[in-house]
Order: structure tokens, then C-alpha cells, then sequence
């Protein structure tokens, strides 16, 4: 606990000072805070005209079928990513050079390439419908960084697990399917996961070209003229979900993190996952 | 190739347009950081919280939203700023609670010795953690800062679609102007290729200068 040493037990009169620093900075806080409700109110945010349109059973439905798509998105890419990085990590570690090196290429290359990049390639230059466009280059970003967990991981595994496998007999493939794998994907979860957790937020990039998501819909309702352009309701509505998404996933990723490290069975600690802070020289997010 | 060419200056723009971008919102984005870091590890319990709260809920929003709720938002306020200086906030913002973590494992990476004996010497929690725990710590944190300011050039691209000039933005004009739209993004792909190996080349550099195996 670095709390404690950075400083001394406090005293009574530093425990007053520090209530009185603790007393300061809340009312700082409370005061920007009610500034933004000020604000929010004088401009006649929360005025009865703006948040009507939330009543309508239409625009319920348009709000929750692009909360479907979002979710339609990540679901895809999550799993063509997963099996992407299955593969691209299994050519890294291949024994046959021209694979590795392709594979490298490949990794090296979708992960130095910003995703936006990629997925207004699709869109324009290949033509391709928003969805693939975005499923694509989610695919292919997130299954390159997924590939380095995936051989992190192996290469964590203790030494001696693939030297006794070997010892045994088994082929490369069994040992890889039956000795590392296993072990590499338990003590990878919560870093597989917090990479979901950067999946499902980029899934937010397919508004950029035009996929009929969330935020999409959120624009819709946004620009009426008729509800008075409801634009801060739609944010202040919008944010709180997806928000609360990716913050349901990263606490299941921190959550699994936590059980893990309490467990005997797991070997090889390679570093709690925190989202999008993977190994060091990895790009997040 | 001729695309690279003939829009010697629209390309030049955009990539001046990226790596302003980029510099600006990296500084807001470092200082930033170590300010809620220093937050997280402070005596008083309310800075704590709204270090923690700031990180937790920053780290978890899609930075389109957070573009969408800054360039599109703020000036319903009456709050009106050129779009690229909006832009700048939002990835600052973004990012320090990226730096902010990396820095906070940073400190915890400085053995508690450290801490104990500049207490020991009577120093007080703002000396502890400016003169002796933080220039340690950023011997350490020097990679995955490098790998979130990385991250911040390539988030950099998603300004351009909200109006800001940048480099990924270029790609319409040169549609517009009737030119191969494939060489259009390789050039675009390599712009970004020299700006993020420049960051990294900066950084191993920092890294063999300062560096410190522990």
C-alpha cells in the first residue's frame, strides 16, 4: 500500500488540516458541479419540451434498436477477433519462418495502423457496408492485439510445463492444445477481456461512417427540430449506457483478475489486467 | 504515387494537422495525469475519490461519445472554441486517465524504503512524492506512457471526422478530386506509420537515457 508510505500515520492536527483540505477540495468539486446543473438549467436543458420525445414509443425503439447494433457489432467482432487472434498467435509461434514472419508482418502492422484508418479503407475504398466495415476493422485491430496476449501468455507458461509434455511424447500441437493453451488462456482472461472492453468501445466509431448504432440514433433524435434539439437530454441519456456497458465489463475482467490471484491453479502471474494498459510496448486501446 | 505528389501541401497540412493535435493534447494529457495520479495517492479523502471517479469513468467512454458530447455540446453552452482546440481537450481528457494509471503503477513500482526514508527525514507528503517517489517512478512508467501517447496519435484520427484538419481527414478531398482512392489511404497510412514511429523512436531514446531496469 503506497498510501502509507508516502505518509506518516497522521496526527490530531494533521488529521484536522487534512479535514480541512478534505472540506476545500469537496466544496470545489460541489461547486464546479452545481456550475454544470446551473448551466444545464439556464439554458433550459431540462425543460419539459426536450425530454418528451424519451415518452414516444417510437423513439424508445429507435434508441434500443441502435443499442442492438452496437451490441449486434461487438458480439461479431469479439468473436472473429478472438479466433483472429487464435490464429495469428498460432502462426507467431509456428516453427516454420515464413509463417512467423508473416504472421509478424501482419500483427505489427494492424496494430500500428489507427483502427479509424482501417475501417474507412473498407468503407470507401473496398465499398463495403457500414457493419462489415466496422466488424472488419475491429476484427483486425483488436485479433492483432489479442494474438500478443495469446503469446504473452504461452510464453508465460513455466518452462517446465512444455519441457514434461515434451518428455512425454506429446507432439507440438498437443502440447500446445493440451499443456500451454489452457493455462495461457486462464492467466490471460482478465487481459482478454479488458481488450473486449476496448472492442466495445471502438464499436462507437461505426457512427463516424455512418452504421445506424447508438450514437447514431442518439443524433437522430438530437437534430428534431421538433423536440427542440434535444442534444445535451440525448447525451445525458446516452452516456450513462454505454458508459455503464464498458464499466459492467471491465469490473467482470477485474473481478475474474481478483478470484485468479486467490487461486493455486493458476500459474504464472502475468500482471492484472487494467483496459487497454496491456504489456509494455503494446499500443492500448 | 502521383497522388503523394500532387498534393504535396493538402498532405503536409493534414500531418501538421495530426501532430499539433498530438503534441498539444499529449502535454494537457501528461500533465493532467500526474496530477490525478498524485490525487489517487493523496491523504485527503475527497482528491482520492474524484481522482478514482475521473479515471474509472474516462477510461470507459467511448471516445467517439466523448468527441460527440465535447465538440457537439459545449457550445450549446454558449461555450464556443475553435473545433481543434474542443478536440484537444476531449483526447487530453481521454488520455490522462490512461497516463494517470500508468503513472500510479509507477509509484507503486518504487520500493516503499524510498517513501519511508524520505518521511524519516521529515518530509512532507508533497516532498515525498515530488522530489523522491515521482522522478523514480518516471524511470519506470517511461514505456507505457510512450505505448498511451501512441495510442492518443492514432485516436488523434476520429478529430477528423469532426471538422478538425488532420490527417485522415484528407481522404475526402482527394476523393472529391478524382484521385485513386487506395493511394490516397496508403499515403494517409504512412503519414500516421512516421508519426507513431517518431513517438516510439522518442521514447526509446528517453528510455535509454533514463530508463532503469528494476
Amino acid at each position: 500500500m503506497t498510501g502509507t508510505a508516502l505518509y506518516d500515520v497522521p496526527g490530531p492536527r494533521t488529521r484536522g488540516r487534512h479535514r480541512l483540505y478534505g472540506v476545500v477540495a469537496t466544496l470545489v468539486i460541489l461547486a464546479v458541479l452545481a456550475w454544470a446543473v446551473y448551466l444545464l438549467i439556464d439554458t433550459g436543458q431540462f425543460s419539459a419540451r426536450k425530454w418528451t420525445p424519451f415518452e414516444y414509443q417510437g423513439i424508445q425503439e429507435l434508441l434500443l434498436r441502435g443499442l442492438g447494433n452496437t451490441l449486434k457489432a461487438f458480439a461479431i467482432a469479439a468473436v472473429l477477433a478472438l479466433a483472429l487472434g487464435a490464429v495469428l498467435a498460432a502462426g507467431r509461434l509456428s516453427w516454420h519462418r515464413p509463417v512467423r514472419w508473416l504472421a509478424t508482418l501482419l500483427v505489427e502492422f494492424f496494430r500500428a495502423m489507427p483502427v479509424l484508418v482501417m475501417i474507412f479503407f473498407i468503407y470507401v475504398a473496398l465499398r463495403a457496408e457500414p457493419l462489415t466495415a466496422l466488424v472488419v476493422g475491429l476484427t483486425l485491430y483488436n485479433g492483432s492485439v489479442l494474438a500478443e496476449v495469446f503469446r504473452t501468455g504461452v510464453h508465460a507458461v513455466e518452462r517446465g510445463q512444455h519441457e514434461a509434455a515434451y518428455a512425454l511424447g506429446m507432439r507440438k500441437t498437443q502440447v500446445m492444445t493440451h499443456v500451454l493453451v489452457p493455462q495461457a488462456v486462464r492467466s490471460m482472461l482478465p487481459t482478454i477481456i479488458s481488450q473486449l472492453v476496448v472492442a466495445l468501445k471502438d464499436t462507437s466509431l461505426g457512427f463516424l461512417i455512418t452504421y445506424e448504432e447508438f450514437l447514431h440514433a442518439g443524433r437522430l433524435i438530437a437534430s428534431n427540430l421538433d423536440y427542440d434539439l434535444p442534444f445535451i437530454p440525448v447525451v445525458l441519456v446516452i452516456s450513462p449506457i454505454y458508459i455503464g456497458m464498458c464499466m459492467l465489463l471491465s469490473w467482470f475482467a477485474h473481478w475474474i483478475g481478483r478470484r485468479q490471484r486467490r487461486n493455486p491453479k493458476v500459474e504464472g502471474e502475468v500482471g492484472a489486467a487494467e483496459p487497454g494498459n496491456l504489456m509494455p510496448g503494446n499500443p492500448p486501446l | 504515387m502521383d497522388v503523394l505528389t500532387h498534393n504535396w501541401s493538402l498532405y503536409g497540412k493534414g500531418l501538421l494537422g495530426t501532430v499539433e493535435l498530438t503534441v498539444f493534447a499529449s502535454l494537457l494529457a501528461l500533465g493532467l495525469g500526474v496530477i490525478m495520479a498524485g490525487f489517487r495517492v493523496a491523504p485527503v479523502g475527497s482528491l482520492r475519490a474524484f481522482g478514482t471517479v475521473w479515471v474509472t469513468v474516462l477510461r470507459n467512454t467511448p471516445l467517439t461519445l466523448l468527441f460527440f458530447a465535447v465538440l457537439l455540446g459545449l457550445p450549446r453552452f454558449g461555450l464556443v472554441l475553435p473545433f481543434d482546440v474542443f478536440a484537444i481537450l476531449a483526447l487530453g481528457c481521454y488520455t490522462s486517465a490512461f497516463i494517470c494509471e500508468a503513472v500510479r503503477s509507477g509509484i507503486n513500482t518504487v520500493p516503499v524504503g524510498q517513501g519511508e526514508a524520505a518521511r524519516s527525514l521529515g518530509m512532507t507528503f508533497a516532498q515525498t512524492l515530488g522530489t523522491v517517489v515521482l522522478p523514480q517512478a518516471f524511470r519506470t512508467v517511461i514505456p507505457p506512457v510512450g505505448s498511451t501517447l501512441i495510442a492518443l496519435a492514432k485516436n488523434s484520427a476520429i478529430a477528423g471526422s469532426f471538422s478538425v484538419v488532420e490527417l485522415l481527414g484528407t481522404y475526402k478531398t482527394l476523393n472529391e478530386l478524382g484521385y485513386s482512392i487506395i493511394w490516397s489511404f496508403i499515403w494517409i497510412a504512412v503519414g500516421y506509420l512516421i508519426v507513431t514511429l517518431t513517438i516510439s523512436a522518442l521514447f526509446n531514446v528517453l528510455e535509454k537515457r533514463w530508463g532503469v531496469a528494476r
